[in-house]
């Protein structure tokens, strides 16, 4: 008796469910089997179920599609790094991504725009590279490894690249001995608590942290970073800004999980 | 579905019985996809109010493979895993029983969402390690179609570890441990640390280790909601309920030393419904033990350690709630934005909270001192008497501070050993636990909720080894010290 009760209880809940359900269907198409019919209606949500399933199969798979091919650009090129040395790979992995780089003493190298560069670099193997242009290009976490190979590097422009993000930036430390300058500016990811990491980075003389959309108060936040790096020009945002979004917003951390 | 029952019933010695009854063996269960389309039409009707992260008022079903019992960070985490790694769409069938669905004393929201690779223990460290990699990659991980991507707000700013001369040598020992296993650690002397965080005080402290990388804090609540996102997506029910009663038979067998024991399997779990007095039996193959805190009376819900002590029958989980502190206080002068996590070699611990000059902390009591797990109040006193002079000791900065708020939280607290425990029940055979992490289950929970998987499936860990974690070493009282808790 005690399930069969359970059991009750559970068709209670189903039917209007279920009701709301086929209305909702008649709503959408006029041209359904008439009332009662079990076996069409059937067909019907099983149509409806098949499909569903399917669609969500196939955006999922697009989905993994776009992070495998984001993870597909970001790969090291093992071999060049082994023949030519960490120099020459990552400015091959650089140009690649359609950037631009600069050895020492050199002229900067850039891809033109169909993704063509010359060769010569490959002879610079002893050469260090001094700076960096990596703007707008699809580096990630993952390609970050080419750049940190680079430790005579002074100079970092990473201007609007929509894969760097706050883990990225807890990895330039690996930096620190040589590292001048750093552009931020327009990246969508980054955060207050990415720019954080950057007082491991004491050579920094100039750090450009404008217009970052993910950090909630930009004022603040430049005082803070001046505050930690007090030998670095910092670029940015105004003090006034995002204050005005009043203290509480600025407070929202991570630990606020004190019962209400 | 058939084929995916068969493949299990070809391994009777892991899923038992209770997967052959189901379905009848009938690939055209029309029946069984009611309710299933059901839902998906009404998520896509207008107005249809079907949320699949709100809506937790299923009636469990009268048969499940495997029943999850509590819905925290490792529960969620394994019914993940045993979706993500099962060998065909929709194999298995997976429940999950959360007693409170606003989770207001679960610690998981509780916690201070620290994760570290500073540990002693080569297991914690390897856990932790695959954790972060997790966190790092979690909108991979844990993407549902249609749905935002998550924001962990996770602060890589480390783990900052102080220790005094008696403890440097175990420090450096750590450290080596933790480099060989692959994390980013250094050692500072006193002077390092002084030109690196000039607000520290380092009377005192002889070393400090300091984690570059893969270590900081994060939100959990943003864990936990995107593991429920998830795995309701990959077809996991998550029911409102409490686990009262299992129904178990009994087998009687002699060891090879004449010994007598009695081995059990759970059939049926009971579960209480909400605002009811009437329970609902679920028939199911394999329970797991992920109720946190609680995890010691679900253990003796099924029998474990009713028997003669010193014996395996009579060994208690010994994982109980250890009522922990955490203080939010404000400081004007106080430590910037490089602030790591820093913990003192007294036991205290602060972080920076968001951008305010706001911090928090705590310490944890000694034995003596563990205040009465009845309630979540918090003793203010506590953190006058004990917590604040360290704090002041440590950081000059902080003998002015203004005390904003505090909560309190229960440590899955193993009093054994501080570890975690996992894997099954030697004698109640169809038990697996998930539970005890003391203070560190959180971070290690999407590597937790993988190994438990990984033996229910297969049988035996594949990822990371943790047949130290197993809970015959309560009965054979060898304890597994990790030495970096607090
Ligand atoms: C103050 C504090 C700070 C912490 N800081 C950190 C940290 O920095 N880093 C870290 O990694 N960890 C930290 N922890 C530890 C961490 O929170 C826990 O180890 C982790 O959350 C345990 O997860 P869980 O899923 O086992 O437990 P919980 O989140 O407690 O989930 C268990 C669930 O089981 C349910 N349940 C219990 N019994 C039943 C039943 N009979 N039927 C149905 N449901 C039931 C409960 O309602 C609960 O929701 C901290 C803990 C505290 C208290």
């Amino acid at each position: 008796p005690r399930v069969g009760h359970k059991r009750i209880q559970y068709l209670h809940l189903v039917a209007p469910l279920w009701n709301g359900g086929t209305r909702g269907i008649r709503g959408m198409s006029s041209a359904v089997a008439p009332e009662g019919n079990q076996s069409k209606w059937g067909k019907l949500l099983q149509f409806l179920a098949d499909r569903f399933y399917d669609v969500e199969a196939l955006r999922e798979y697009l989905f993994q599609k776009q992070v495998s091919k984001i993870h597909q650009k970001n790969r090291s090129f093992t071999y060049i790094k082994e023949r030519y040395g960490p120099y020459v790979a990552g400015a091959y992995f650089i140009l690649k991504q359609g950037g631009a780089v600069k050895f020492q003493g050199k002229e900067w190298i850039r891809s033109s725009g169909r993704g063509h560069y010359s060769l010569e670099f490959l002879n610079f193997q002893a050469t260090p590279v001094e700076a960096v242009d990596a703007s707008g290009c699809a580096i990630n976490y993952q390609g970050l490894d080419n750049l940190l190979a680079l430790k005579e590097l002074q100079s970092l422009q990473l201007q609007r690249c929509p894969h760097v993000d706050d883990w990225c930036l807890s990895r330039l430390y690996q930096l620190a001995d040589s590292l001048q300058e750093l552009s931020l500016a327009g990246c969508p990811r980054i955060s207050e608590r990415g720019l954080a990491c950057l007082h491991h980075l004491q050579k920094l003389r100039r750090l450009d942290i404008s217009d970052l959309p993910a950090v909630s108060s930009p004022g603040l936040t430049r005082i803070l970073v001046e505050e930690m790096l007090p030998n670095c020009e910092v670029l940015g945002a105004e003090w006034t800004e995002g204050l005005k979004l009043g203290p509480e917003k600025q407070s929202r951390g991570t630990a606020s999980p004190i019962p209400a | 579905m058939l084929r995916g029952a068969l493949r299990f019933r070809a391994k009777p010695g892991l899923l038992g019985r209770g997967l052959n009854t189901r379905k009848g063996g009938s690939t055209l269960d029309w029946a069984g996809k009611v309710p299933e389309i059901k839902k998906k039409i009404q998520s896509f009707l207008p107005g249809g109010d079907w949320n699949p992260l709100y809506d937790t008022s299923h009636l469990p079903p009268e048969r499940t493979d495997v029943v999850i019992v509590g819905g925290g960070v490792l529960g969620l985490s394994v019914a993940y895993w045993l979706k993500r790694l099962e060998k065909q769409r929709g194999a298995i069938q997976v429940l999950v029983v959360e007693r409170d669905h606003t989770y207001s004393r679960a610690s998981t929201g509780l916690s201070v969402g620290g994760i570290r690779q500073q540990f002693s223990l080569p297991e914690n460290i390897q856990l932790s390690l695959f954790s972060v990699d997790f966190l790092r990659n979690i909108n991979d991980y844990l993407a549902v179609v249609d749905n935002p991507p998550l924001d962990l707000q996770f602060n890589p700013s480390g783990y900052l570890l102080l220790a005094s001369e008696k403890s440097a040598a175990m420090m450096e020992n750590n450290v080596k441990v933790q480099r060989q296993e692959g994390a980013k650690v250094c050692l500072m002397s006193p002077e390092q640390l002084q030109n690196k965080f000039p607000w520290i005080n380092t009377e005192g402290v002889a070393l400090a280790s300091y984690g570059l990388e893969g270590e900081g804090w994060f939100d959990p609540w943003c864990l936990l909601q995107g593991l429920q996102r998830k795995i309701q997506s990959m077809g996991v029910v998550f029911c409102r309920g409490e686990v009262t009663r299992f129904v178990s038979s009994s087998s009687h067998m002699e060891t090879m030393s004449g010994e007598e024991v009695t081995l059990k399997r759970i059939h049926e779990v009971h579960v209480k419904m909400d605002h009811s007095l009437e329970y609902q039996p679920v028939e199911c193959a394999i329970v797991i033990n992920a109720a946190g805190a609680w995890s010691g009376q679900i253990a003796e819900l099924a029998g474990i350690g009713r028997g003669p002590p010193g014996t395996l029958q009579g060994t208690k989980l010994p994982v109980e709630p250890r009522k922990r502190y955490v203080y939010l206080w404000h400081c004007p002068q106080g430590p910037g934005l490089e602030t790591p996590l820093v913990a003192d070699s007294s036991g205290a611990y602060f972080r920076r909270e968001g951008l305010g000059n706001n911090y928090l902390g705590g310490c944890s009591p000694t034995e003596e001192e563990e205040p009465d797990p009845g309630n979540l109040e918090v003793d203010h006193d506590f953190f006058q008497d004990k917590v604040w002079p360290h704090l002041a000791q440590r950081v000059p900065a902080f003998e002015n501070l203004k005390v904003r708020s505090a909560w309190a939280g229960y440590y899955d607290y193993n009093t054994f050993d501080q570890n975690g425990v996992v894997g099954p029940h030697p004698l109640v055979v169809n038990m697996y636990f998930a539970t005890g992490f003391s203070g560190h289950g959180l971070q290690q929970a999407p590597a937790v909720g993988r190994a438990v998987a990984e033996l229910v499936l297969e049988g035996h860990f594949q990822t990371i080894n943790l047949s130290s974690f197993l809970f015959s070493r309560f009965y054979l009282g060898e304890k597994v010290k990790e030495h970096n808790i607090f």
